[in-house]
């Protein structure tokens, strides 16, 4: 499935509620379902500090695919990191830096990525893409 | 008994009446900063329309109307915290401006290197950084007074911390994240006996308890504006006259000079030599509307309804498996910080705001103390006089729900 193909069954999933509390439910059994992080990446320099809660990131490129992994102490956070996850993991950095993200906007969970929310997960959005442009800088 | 018409001081306060998500909103955010009654933002409304004018220097009848406002504002501040002498009262722009404002002059009077500055560990930011920047141009040591696991200060421990070098003391009056109220009266007759100066960070305290600073004999004691129902942007700094005249001005400019020549400025006298530039007369005069209104509600009355407000909910968090108060100091305000098992503070907030109900989370601008407790933050309540065990209530109710959701 592309970055977009993704992105549109993660809408879809989430427009069938329209009470908040059900949204979250949802983004909670996400959070609850991410795989946990391999305990050796959870390193400082893993770590992205936002004001709230903490998020750790790892990435790898193995035969020109990207994958992440990510977890984070606050469990809506966690959720937002595992959709994160499966839209961006799974493709080639090129594919990754050319698709906008536009999910969390349109399942109403924007908020999160608010810079003034400052939860770690703007930040890591940017570190996503800052991995797929160093992969591919080392792939040329 | 209480005689706090909760009904009636609502309909002071449109906002109170607002829907957030479609749910009436309940807001516990007041630590943060508090609501406004009609009568203050109305007073801002007809200063802009009725009495703009640029102040103590218009011939001109605008300007003399906006002068007076201003200091009829600076002698209801005085009244307020029970000073005789209103040229004791600098406007700021808030606590944050007024404690730099202190850090900066204060230091370049009396700081030298070696010296030393005394905190608390729980310092909102805002009184811990301006001490290390003054530390770190001059110099000079931070010390910080611990506290003991309920959240009151090892009083024990300060005194063995003033010694020949303290030079101030700077200590908040109640904490913005425990809601100890400390007892500051006698610690600062405790650094008065070594001729130590206190400044008393009374963001915290105003809006809830009744503060005298000359009962208490504090050398500084500051506080803003928007947490205790008046705008943002404007603050109080008190400081002794003696003080005062002892150090020198933090900014310079207009309004705070006495005559200007390129070689040499002398400075105006008291409070002006503080109030550089165009001071926020708008919002000065607001602020009194505000505190005139506390005053009119009773600030005895306001203490004790929210000591009501605070016991009950305390008594009915408790009610909730694995919740853990954070901060149960026998003085305490109207703050309840809490955690709930290993539920993370952002999950709480993040829902109980989906159902219409406004607290903080996080570490409160209070990073050294989170650390201290080795909690990654608290969900934090902060009651005002506006609201009611009816809300305590629906807030128990989602709260339930929302622990329910994420455990």
């Amino acid at each position: 499935m592309t970055i977009r193909e993704i992105q549109d069954e993660i809408i879809e999933e989430f427009s069938q509620f329209d009470d908040w509390m059900d949204k979250y439910a949802l983004l909670i059994d996400l959070g609850n379902s991410l795989e946990p992080i391999d305990e050796k990446y959870k390193t400082p320099q893993n770590i992205i500090e936002g004001c709230q809660s903490r998020v750790w990131l790892n990435a790898e490129m193995n035969n020109g695919i990207v994958t992440y992994q990510g977890e984070s102490d606050a469990i809506l956070v966690k959720g937002i990191v595992s959709m994160l996850i499966k839209v961006m993991s799974g493709h080639t950095p090129d594919e990754i830096l050319e698709n906008d993200l536009y999910f969390i906007d349109r399942i109403g969970l924007k908020e999160h990525l608010s810079p003034t929310r400052s939860n770690g997960l703007v930040a890591m959005v940017k570190q996503m893409k800052m991995y797929a442009l160093a992969f591919k800088a080392k792939n040329n | 008994m209480n005689t706090i018409n909760t009904e009636q001081i609502r309909a002071d306060f449109p906002i109170l009446s607002e829907k957030i998500y479609n749910k009436p909103l309940i807001y516990f955010d007041n630590g943060a900063t508090t609501q406004k009654p009609q009568c203050v933002v109305e007073r801002i409304e007809n200063g802009y329309y009725h009495l703009n004018a640029n102040i103590h220097r218009g011939v001109h009848f605008l300007s003399q109307k906006a002068t007076e406002a201003h200091e009829a504002a600076r002698q209801t501040v005085a009244d307020f915290l029970g000073t005789p002498r209103r040229e004791e009262i600098i406007f700021t722009r808030g606590t944050t401006e007024a404690i730099n404002l202190v850090a900066f002059s204060f230091g370049e009077a009396f700081c030298s290197e070696g010296d030393e500055i005394v905190i608390s560990v729980m310092e909102h930011h805002s009184n811990i950084v301006p001490w290390q920047m003054l530390c770190e141009r001059k110099k000079m040591k931070l010390r910080v007074i611990p506290m003991n696991e309920k959240g009151e200060l090892e009083i024990a421990v300060f005194q063995q911390l003033l010694n020949e070098r303290t030079k101030l003391v700077s200590v908040a009056h109640v904490s913005n994240v425990l809601g100890t109220i400390n007892p500051v009266k006698d610690m600062i007759q405790m650094a008065h006996r070594m001729n130590i100066p206190v400044l008393v960070d009374g963001a915290q305290a105003v809006p809830h308890i009744r503060v005298d600073v000359l009962d208490l004999d504090a050398d500084f004691y500051v506080f803003s504006g928007h947490k205790i129902y008046g705008p943002t942007g404007i603050g109080v700094l008190y400081g002794k006259e003696k003080w005062l005249n002892a150090i020198p001005p933090y900014q310079g400019g207009g309004e705070m000079i006495s005559t200007v020549t390129f070689e040499k400025t002398t400075y105006n006298e008291l409070p002006y030599k503080f109030e550089a530039g165009t001071p926020d007369y708008i919002g000065s005069t607001a602020l009194a509307e505000a505190l005139k209104y506390v005053l009119k509600t009773g600030i005895d009355q306001i203490a004790d309804y929210e000591h009501e407000l605070t016991d009950y909910a305390t008594e009915r968090l408790l009610e909730i498996e694995n919740v853990r108060i954070i901060g149960t100091a026998k003085e305490k305000s109207s703050v309840i910080s809490f955690l709930v098992g290993n539920i993370h503070p952002y999950d709480i907030g993040m829902l109980l705001d989906k159902l219409g109900i406004a607290v903080r989370t996080g570490h409160h601008c209070a990073q050294p103390l989170i650390d201290t407790l080795g909690i990654p933050g608290t969900v934090r309540a902060s009651f005002a006089f506006y609201n009611t065990k009816k809300e305590i209530d629906l807030f128990i109710e989602a709260l339930k729900r929302v622990v329910e959701m994420l455990s």
